[in-house]
């Protein structure tokens, strides 16, 4: 075997190695990062935008009619309203259930693991009358969906 | 402490649909005590992990805007009858608990 051969061998030997440290280091250790932090910024911020870009890193999402939001029309106690997210696309990476109209607006915040459809059932308080929205995020974008919930009695305070 | 966790997950298909209900009483800290006035301090779960043969399947991040007693469900694929869940919850007190179910 010629030395031109061996340097051959030995670059693609270490191509290979290359990508599986680089896998290591972007695919399965970035989401137990995740998992490690509550996201505090998300989770003080007043505004939603601002909330989705401290969770997701953006906020910009486009409508989905892929995605339902399953909630009551109306809610007479504010204090427990029924909310069922369902993402009929692939690869849904997490959810984030916003109330609009409550002081903080980001609810909840779901990351799917590996073989985790995109569907969530959970029970939020609202404050008032507003919507309630579904974000999205598969592929690394951000899609929404919304449904209004008149709110009789407030759940917040009181 | 007793526990405070009921979860229940069937296979179907599968599909495995997780449901949890959770005792706590979730407050945000902006609600105010009728008696004294005061604001009552902030106590809610923060994140809920639920594990599936070593796999995190799902984790929740909430805020107080999560009802009293918090229900959740969730699906995933890959599970089998007879398979071991572990749901966990720790709130912002640093209190957890976690309890263990199979798969039905």
């Amino acid at each position: 075997m010629s030395t031109e051969m061996k340097r051959r061998i030995f670059l693609k030997r270490s191509f290979a190695a290359g990508a599986v440290g680089v896998a290591a280091a972007t695919g399965l250790l970035a989401p137990q990062q995740v998992l490690a932090a509550w996201n505090k910024a998300a989770f003080e911020a007043k505004e939603l935008s601002g909330a989705l870009d401290a969770l997701m890193g953006s906020s910009a999402m486009a409508e989905s009619a892929d995605i339902t939001v399953k909630a009551p029309d109306i809610a007479e106690n504010g204090a427990v309203v029924p909310v069922t997210i369902d993402a009929g696309m692939d690869g849904v990476e997490s959810i984030a259930v916003v109330a609009s109209n409550n002081p903080v607006p980001l609810v909840a915040h779901f990351i799917m693991g590996p073989g985790a459809t995109g569907f969530v059932s959970t029970r939020i308080k609202m404050g008032k009358t507003g919507d309630v929205i579904g974000v999205v995020k598969a592929g690394g974008k951000l899609y929404s969906a919304k449904k209004e919930v008149k709110v009789t009695i407030g759940g917040c305070g009181g | 402490m007793a526990k405070s966790i009921k979860i229940r997950a069937k296979e179907s298909g599968g599909i495995t649909t997780v449901k949890a209900l959770m005792s706590h009483p979730m407050e945000t800290g902006a609600r105010k005590d009728s008696k004294t006035g005061k604001l009552i301090p902030a106590h809610f779960i923060q994140e809920v992990t639920c594990q599936h043969k070593g796999n995190t399947v799902m984790t929740a991040q909430w805020s107080g805007g999560i009802s009293k007693n918090p229900y959740i469900s969730f699906k995933f694929s890959g599970g089998a009858k007879g398979d071991e869940l572990e749901l966990t919850w720790k709130d912002n007190k640093d209190k957890s608990d976690s309890m263990t179910s199979t798969i039905k």
